[in-house]
């Protein structure tokens, strides 16, 4: 009797149980939309979280830096402007503080590291633009700052080391001398910026006196730095392009023959090698070496127009290059282009422009197994008594060529050295390889002289890209400057 | 000297604010009617002390004897608010009250740091706003005809949006004011009415015909005035009351899928989205037209880093209308990324407490009622912040109770008083039910003894 009044009310404890979970069931199913519609926004909110975590990690150091940005020049209210230094620990720019507060910015090697490093008033450039916000932040020791609160002095802005060498770059500097152009040199396995030098120049020491006369003188545009900005037709130096072109449609070099008659002339135009030298019987490899317009010209025309402009393109030109400020290749040929200018082009010149910079990196793919690595000019930023802040981890911007097709122009542009037109470089203590150029700009056959290539061919250590502007021939004036740049290299190393 | 206290308060009010950030999801959790009061009070305590900390900075750096009176008249305002919901309406949600309170005075921290003036007047709306909004929860209480009220509802948004449209002026390129208020903030309020007390009889397809006329009466009204913002948001509104409704995942992707042509054909058609688009690309490219003020607020989001430059220590007053549409950024400047997350969060939170609140109400009206209102403050959130932060192109809405603006602190007041309403009927119903368990208990139990 008492079993089964316990049995009835378990029953009835069970069944209460359950009405109980089927409302909660019902309940949660009456409102699963609401819970829907919930999860949703709040995916919307971790989003937005999410986006202003990236933003701050990875995008706000291009909005902090731009030269729109003149937030950070209150910063000078409070921090005196940090120093630049180059790799070998010499001070590029400083600021002198005198007695009553004023501050000047100064720059020791004057004109030599101009363009590169900038100038910070009248507006800012090079690095003084660039590492803007190292420049006004400091991190100097907390307690030191603390004090300097106190006493209500400024605190001691970071120094920031560049990728620049001395030596390297007065030797550039030295070089070029009166003439205009532009050298730059690079390491191609980390994309070190060792040298970069531009003229005509101006000295950022006295560029508030002097910039009505810079800005008023377009013919010299002494501002502009031609490394990364210049624009030139890139003459025989594009022959790297049109040969990487040529090995990826035929998958070898081998069996390519011409005979050089010193002219070439396809649907009434006709292109002269340089001088109208007769080149005669020649392979792919001596053609490249002797520069031969002919040849390359008869090989635009195998290539033609649209396969030339993927090759060119996957090589940067049209796109922008990984450098602050550097200006974009331009190369127009597409499958409808006249063959007069398939053939132009195929030699470096008709409508494509270039910079040295770009010119150097794509010399500097080569040199690194067909790997293109950022370029860059700040190694480290220190707090001013050294302490390091933060380091450039060298990184692989992208892979421009496999490293077969890197080897087969190595071997191409070590030819030119031993054999070609750069052999004045041969016989040194170390190997270089490389590609000269002579670009011509004017109807009297007028030539900007070329030079890209590096040294220690079997492991490159040094890329460099010359032009002088109406320097003549790539051997006459831009193949010593290289020659110089590569002995600098070994003095210092 | 004065710098190294700005420094300091700098990490104090960040560390109080990721405090009360974690209370805010802390507090929801707690059934312990004990706990949950002590929770509440020291959130209570934390708004205060950063309060007390911001003003300090902001009179230390200005010397204005305003800021001082400012910050009194505005606890005032706090504890007045505090006290009377106590005595008026124990039972409302107090955690929803002490969000309101951190909102708002973040929103006065900026504002009187940039802007005396402007959180004067921003003061005294808020506290007229919120004295009248006093009566609001009574009323949800006792009119229990206002769901009756369909057509007046649709009525008063069509009208005056049309008024809007062809009497206004235009302003930053957008028809919005009318006699010195902004009709769609009033208007969020009734749409989400009509809606509510539209689907809460059916949801059948008629009355989605019904609804989806009206609502395109309202968004089309608003896309022509040029206030892109705000139809979105009632675009989505719209858009989550019919899904919840209806319980149909195809009218959702119909929505979406109408919501996609018609952004394509806004994108063709009207210039001023193309240049929103445009900003939003790449602002750089266009920084001397339509990027600058996008630009301007990325330069202060980015300057100020995760820390920030501490209050009066940075430029946000070089952005351009930073009081009403980058709020967001100046805090970002000054106050910094991590505590700009933890206002996220906390937005977050007030929104989820909004949902809560809708899901534990029975009856359909004020259930949808609830998610729409909340539904409205969530995007709202939404496209401010992700506008400037050039998450999403940039729309022109204010950050609700944070940003300046007359008519959005009111109508959001007043959204807020409507949700404590709906809070306190929820906590009747459930009074309402024990009560009839205990008379059934002892129904029973009479019935057991006769």
């Amino acid at each position: 009797m008492r079993d089964a009044e316990k049995k009835r009310l378990r029953e009835q404890e069970k069944a209460k149980e359950r009405r109980q979970k089927e409302m909660i069931r019902e309940r949660r199913a009456r409102n699963r939309e609401y819970r829907l519609v919930s999860g949703f926004f709040v995916l919307i909110f971790v989003s937005l979280i999410g986006y202003l975590i990236y933003f701050n990690v990875a995008e706000s150091e291009t909005f902090i830096n731009s030269p729109y940005n003149t937030r950070q020049d209150t910063f000078a209210d409070r921090v005196v402007r940090g120093n630049i230094v180059s790799s070998d620990g010499e001070v590029l720019a400083r600021t002198d503080v005198s007695e009553d507060g004023t501050e000047e910015r100064v720059y020791p090697y004057g004109n030599m590291f101009a363009h590169a490093v900038g100038y910070d008033s009248n507006g800012k450039s090079g690095l003084e633009s660039e590492a803007n916000f190292s420049l006004l932040t400091s991190h100097a020791f907390f307690l030191e700052q603390l004090e300097n609160e106190f006493r209500g002095e400024k605190n001691m802005g970071d120094t920031v080391v560049t990728t620049l060498n001395t030596t390297l770059q007065s030797t550039a500097y030295q070089a070029l001398g009166d003439r205009r152009g532009a050298v730059i040199a690079l390491d191609p396995s980390t994309g070190k910026v060792l040298a970069m030098v531009s003229k005509p120049d101006f000295d950022p020491n006295t560029i508030e006196a002097d910039w009505d006369t810079l800005v008023s003188d377009e013919s010299n545009s002494s501002l502009l730095n031609r490394a990364t900005m210049g624009q030139y037709p890139p003459g025989s130096t594009f022959k790297l392009v049109t040969a990487l072109d040529y090995f990826r449609k035929k998958g070898s070099l081998q069996g390519y023959s011409y005979l050089c008659e010193g002219s070439i002339t396809l649907e009434n135009h006709t292109i002269q090698c340089y001088n109208a030298t007769v080149h005669g019987q020649e392979d792919f490899e001596s053609a490249f070496a002797n520069s031969c317009n002919c040849a390359f010209a008869d090989v635009g025309t195998i290539l033609g127009g649209s396969s030339l402009r993927d090759t060119a393109e996957e090589l940067l030109f049209n796109h922008s290059l990984p450098m602050k400020g550097a200006r974009k290749s331009s190369f127009t040929l597409d499958g409808s282009s006249p063959t007069a200018l398939v053939m132009q082009t195929a030699i470096g010149q008709g409508n494509t422009l270039t910079s040295p910079l770009h010119m150097a990196l794509i010399t500097c793919a080569v040199a690194n197994g067909g790997v293109l690595m950022r370029p860059y000019l700040i190694n480290s930023v220190q707090s001013y008594a050294g302490d390091t802040v933060r380091v450039t981890k060298p990184s692989e911007y992208r892979t421009l060529m496999t490293l077969n097709e890197a080897n087969l122009l190595g071997n191409l542009m070590r030819e030119v050295v031993i054999s070609g037109t750069a052999s004045a470089l041969n016989g040194r203590s170390y190997t270089a390889a490389g590609k000269t150029g002579s670009a011509e700009f004017d109807e009297n056959g007028s030539s900007h002289s070329w030079f890209i290539g590096y040294c220690n061919a079997e492991d490159p250590d040094m890329v460099v890209a010359v032009i002088v502007e109406n320097g003549g021939t790539g051997s006459e004036a831009a193949v010593p400057i290289a020659g110089q740049m590569f002995d600098a290299y070994y003095t210092v190393n | 000297m004065i710098n190294v206290i700005v420094e300091l308060s700098k990490y104090l009010i960040l560390t109080l604010m990721i405090i009360y950030t974690f209370h805010c999801f802390y507090t929801v959790g707690r059934q312990d009617e004990e706990e949950k009061k002590e929770l509440l009070f020291q959130q209570l305590t934390l708004i205060f002390t950063i309060d007390f900390t911001a003003f300090l900075v902001i009179y230390l750096k200005t010397w204005e004897f305003k800021v001082v009176l400012f910050y009194v008249e505005m606890m005032g305002f706090f504890a007045l608010l505090q006290i009377l919901y106590r005595i008026f309406y124990h039972k409302s949600s107090f955690l929803l009250l002490n969000n309101m309170c951190m909102l708002l005075s973040v929103g006065f921290i900026m504002l009187c740091r940039l802007d005396i003036a402007t959180a004067n007047k921003q003061l005294l709306i808020a506290a007229a706003a919120s004295g009248v909004a006093l009566i609001i929860p009574l009323i949800i209480r006792r009119l229990k005809f206002l769901r009756k009220l369909t057509w007046l509802y649709a009525g008063v948004g069509v009208v005056l949006l049309g008024a809007v449209l062809v009497l206004a002026s235009t302003s930053y390129g957008a028809k919005l004011t009318l006699l010195g208020i902004q009709p769609s903030e009033v208007i969020k309020i009734t749409f989400v009415f009509f809606m509510a007390s539209l689907f809460s009889k059916e949801a059948d397809f008629s009355t989605v015909v019904k609804g989806t006329v009206v609502a395109a009466l309202h968004v089309g009204t608003l896309v022509l005035s040029r206030d892109l913002g705000t139809a979105v948001i009632f675009f989505v509104t719209y858009l989550v009351m019919i899904f919840v409704s209806t319980r149909k995942k195809s009218y959702l992707a119909l929505g979406l899928a109408g919501g996609a042509c018609a952004s394509v054909a806004a994108y063709f058609l009207f210039g001023h989205v193309r240049q929103r688009v445009s900003a939003w690309k790449d602002p750089m490219a266009v920084y001397q037209n339509e990027g600058y003020q996008i630009a301007q607020s990325l330069f202060a989001i980015g300057t100020g880093g995760w820390f920030g430059m501490g209050l009066c220590q940075g430029s946000p007053q070089v952005i351009p209308i930073v009081k009403n549409d980058f709020i967001f950024s100046a805090i970002c400047e000054e106050l910094g990324g991590i505590f700009a997350i933890c206002l996220i969060l906390v937005c977050m939170s007030f929104f989820l407490l909004i949902v809560s609140i809708a899901l534990k109400i029975k009856n359909r009206f004020y259930k949808l009622i609830a998610l729409g209102l909340g539904t409205e403050y969530a995007f709202q959130v939404f496209l401010t912040i992700g506008g400037a932060t050039k998450f999403i192109p940039l729309t022109g809405v204010t950050l609700p109770l944070v940003s300046y603006g007359g008519s959005s602190v009111m109508s959001t007041i007043v959204m807020l008083a409507i949700i404590q309403g709906l809070y306190i009927l929820r906590e009747d119903e459930d009074e309402e039910f024990e009560r009839r368990r205990k008379e059934a208990i002892k129904r029973a139990r009479e019935g057991q003894r006769a």
